[in-house]
C-alpha cells in the first residue's frame, strides 16, 4: 500500500474514511450513552439531539439499579466466569501436559478426540446436556451454568501446543529435583505458559460473560441471572416505556469488559482472536 | 507416602495417582517410564471423563435422540426412526427457518468480510493512529451482544429511533425495521455485520503484517505502478488463505445466530426472521420436544461441520491467522 501514500492528501482521505466508519460503528455506543443521559420527555421526542438538555444519567442509573438488582447480576457474572475459567485451567492443564510431554498408550487417540471435540459447536450438545442436568437435579443453579463448560477441549489443545514448545530439559531438571509430574504441571509448566493462559483466560471470560444462550436455557430464578439475562429481562419488563434506565442498565452490563479491554487492548485482541483458530 | 513422588502442597493429588507404583524399585529407568505412563492416565482422567460426559456423550445422544419421540418429563421414549425428519421436512416453518438462516449467512459473510478487509487495508495504508482505529473498530466485538441488541432496537425504533430520525431528516421514507416482515431479517443482518467486522479486521491485519515488504518492491520493479495493481498482484494473492479462513469462520458464526433473533424478533413477524437455532430452541426448550429439537440440531450440525471441515483442511495446509 506504499504508493497510496504517494497520492497527495492520501493521509487526509484515509483519516476521513476511517473516521466516517468509526462514527457509524460507534453510533450505537454513542446513542446508548446519549439516551441513558436523557429524561423521558427527551427520549420520547421525534426531534433528534445528541446532547441532553437536562442531564439525567444519574437518575436513570438510579432507576435501573432500583428496578433490577444489577449488583447481584454483575456478581453472578463474576462468579460464573471466574469459576468456569479456574475449573477449565485445573482440568485442562494436567491433560495438556500429559498430551505434550508424556508417552502413554492411547495418547494419539485422546489427542484426536480433543481435535474432534473442537469441531462441535456448543449449541449441538445443548439438548442432551440439558436433559443430563435435569436428571441430576442441577437445573437452575450455578452448577448448571458452570459444569458444562469446565471441560474446554480448545483449552487443552491450546495449552498442549504451547507445552510442546517448552524445552524437555526444563521438565527433566524438575524431575531431578524430585518434583512429581503433577507438581511439574503447576510449578514448571504453568509459569512458563502464563501468556497462553492469559490469552485463553480472556477468551473464556469474554465468551461466558457475554453468553446468552446457555443461561437462558438452564435458569429460572431471578437471583441467579447473569448480566445478559438481566438486560433481556429488564428490556422485556419495561418494553417500550423506559428507554433511559434500560440504556443505563445496558451501559452497566457492558462496562466491566469494555473498561478491561481499553486497559489491555493488545492482550484482549490476542485472546478474542483465538476463536479464529477454534 | 514415598518421597519419590515429590514435595510441595501441589503434588498431593499426584501422590495419590503415583503411590501405587512408587516403590524403590521404580527407580530403574524402565519402571520409571511405566510409572510416568500411569501418572499420565491420572492427569488426563478428569478431562476425558468430563469430555465424554459433556461433549462426546451428548453429541452421540443428540443424534440418537433425533430418532426418538422423547419429550422432557415423558416417562418413556420410543424409537420412531425417521419420523422426526419426515415431520421436519414436511413443516413449512423448517424450510422458512433454513432459508432465513442461509439468507443471513449469505448477507453477513460477504458484508463482514469485505468491510473487515477494507478497514484493515485502510488502517495499514498509513502509519498514524493505527492503534486507535483498531481499538474503535474492535469495540463491538467486545460489547455484550444482548445489551447492544437492546440498544439497536431503540436505534431502530419506528418513531423515536436514530435511524428513522436520520432518514426523515434526509427526506427518505422511514421503516418499522424490526416489526416489518420485509425488513426484520435484514435489520438483524446489519447488526450481525456491525458486530463481526472488527473481528475480521483483526484477522486481516495479522495477515497483512505478515506479507514480506520485498514483494511490494519486486512488484514495483516489475511495473506495478498503481495501488490497485499492487493489491491485485501482491496483497490479494498473499492474503488468499487468510481470506478463505475468515470467510469460513464468519460462515460458522453466522449459522449460529440466535441472541439478536431471540431478544428482538422471536423469529417474527410471521416467521420472517426465524432461524435454525431459534427453531431448535423453541422446539427443544419451550415445547420440550427433545426428539424433534434433536433432529433440528442434526441439520444444523451437518451445515456447521461441513464448514468446519473446510476450515480444518485449510489449517492442515498451514494457514496461520492470529
Amino acid at each position: 500500500m506504499k504508493n497510496l501514500r504517494a497520492i497527495p492528501l492520501w493521509p487526509a482521505v484515509r483519516h476521513l474514511l476511517l473516521i466516517t466508519g468509526a462514527v457509524v460503528l460507534l453510533a450505537p455506543f454513542i446513542w446508548m450513552v446519549s439516551t441513558a443521559s436523557k429524561p423521558p420527555e427527551e427520549v420520547f421526542s421525534s426531534e433528534l439531539h445528541l446532547i441532553p438538555h437536562h442531564f439525567a444519567l444519574w437518575d436513570n442509573l438510579k432507576v435501573a439499579f432500583a428496578k433490577a438488582n444489577l449488583w447481584r447480576f454483575l456478581l453472578n457474572g463474576v462468579i460464573v466466569t471466574v469459576s468456569i475459567f479456574v475449573l477449565q485451567v485445573l482440568i485442562a492443564l494436567p491433560a495438556a501436559y500429559a498430551l505434550a510431554k508424556l508417552r502413554f498408550l492411547g495418547r494419539d487417540t485422546l489427542f484426536a478426540l480433543v481435535l474432534f471435540g473442537i469441531l462441535i459447536p456448543p449449541q449441538a450438545t445443548a439438548i442432551p446436556v440439558f436433559l443430563l442436568l435435569h436428571k441430576l437435579g442441577l437445573l437452575d443453579s450455578y452448577a448448571a451454568l458452570v459444569l458444562p463448560f469446565t471441560i474446554s477441549v480448545f483449552g487443552i489443545f491450546l495449552m498442549r501446543q504451547f507445552f510442546k514448545s517448552v524445552p524437555d530439559d526444563l521438565v527433566d531438571a524438575a524431575r531431578m529435583d524430585g518434583i512429581s509430574e503433577f507438581g511439574i504441571v503447576w510449578r514448571v509448566m504453568l509459569p512458563a505458559a502464563i501468556p497462553a493462559v492469559t490469552a485463553f483466560g480472556i477468551f473464556s471470560v469474554v465468551a461466558h460473560w457475554n453468553d446468552y444462550f446457555w443461561p437462558l436455557i438452564v435458569l429460572n430464578s431471578e437471583q441467579l441471572r447473569t448480566p445478559p439475562l438481566a438486560v433481556a429481562h429488564f428490556r422485556n419488563n419495561e418494553a417500550g416505556t423506559n428507554y433511559g434506565p434500560l440504556m443505563a442498565a445496558a451501559m452497566v452490563i457492558i462496562a466491566p469488559l469494555l473498561i478491561a479491554f481499553l486497559l489491555a487492548q493488545r492482550r484482549f485482541i490476542e485472546g478474542i482472536t483465538l476463536t479464529g483458530i477454534k | 507416602m514415598p518421597s519419590a513422588c515429590g514435595s510441595g502442597p501441589l503434588s498431593d493429588a499426584a501422590t495419590i495417582d503415583t503411590a501405587v507404583v512408587a516403590t524403590p524399585a521404580a527407580r530403574t529407568p524402565l519402571r520409571k517410564r511405566d510409572q510416568r505412563a500411569m501418572t499420565a492416565y491420572g492427569l488426563v482422567a478428569p478431562a476425558f471423563t468430563l469430555m465424554l460426559l459433556m461433549l462426546l456423550g451428548p453429541l452421540a445422544s443428540v443424534i440418537a435422540l433425533s430418532f426418538t419421540d422423547y419429550q422432557l418429563g415423558a416417562p418413556a421414549l420410543s424409537w420412531i426412526g425417521l419420523a422426526n425428519y419426515q415431520e421436519m421436512f414436511a413443516d413449512r416453518v423448517f424450510w422458512i427457518s433454513l432459508r432465513n438462516t442461509l439468507t443471513y449467512v449469505v448477507i453477513v459473510v460477504p458484508g463482514a468480510v469485505t468491510l473487515g478487509l477494507a478497514i484493515a487495508l485502510l488502517i495499514e495504508s498509513g502509519t498514524s493512529l493505527r492503534g486507535l482505529y483498531r481499538t474503535i473498530y474492535f469495540l463491538p466485538v467486545m460489547a455484550t451482544l444482548i445489551a447492544m441488541a437492546v440498544v439497536w432496537e431503540f436505534m431502530l425504533h419506528p418513531q423515536f429511533g436514530l435511524v428513522n430520525g436520520l432518514l426523515r431528516g434526509a427526506g427518505l421514507p422511514a421503516f418499522s425495521w424490526l416489526q416489518d416482515r420485509n425488513t426484520a431479517l435484514y435489520a438483524l443482518c446489519a447488526i450481525g455485520i456491525w458486530q463481526a467486522v472488527g473481528f475480521n479486521m483483526v484477522l486481516f491485519l495479522a495477515g497483512l503484517v505478515s506479507i514480506p515488504k520485498q514483494l511490494y518492491e519486486a512488484a514495483e520493479i516489475d511495473g506495478a505502478a498503481s495501488a490497485w495493481a499492487r493489491f491485485r498482484l501482491v496483497t490479494w494473492p498473499m492474503l488468499g488463505p487468510v481470506t478463505t479462513f475468515v470467510i469460513v469462520i464468519s460462515g460458522i458464526r453466522s449459522f449460529q445466530v440466535f441472541d439478536t433473533v431471540h431478544i428482538l424478533t422471536k423469529g417474527g413477524p410471521s416467521k420472517s426472521s426465524e432461524v435454525l437455532i431459534h427453531t431448535m430452541y423453541t422446539e427443544g426448550f419451550e415445547f420440550f420436544r427433545s426428539g424433534y429439537g434433536a433432529a433440528l440440531t442434526v441439520v444444523f450440525l451437518v451445515f456447521v461441520l461441513l464448514l468446519t471441515l473446510i476450515k480444518a483442511r485449510l489449517a492442515d495446509r498451514g494457514v496461520q491467522t492470529a
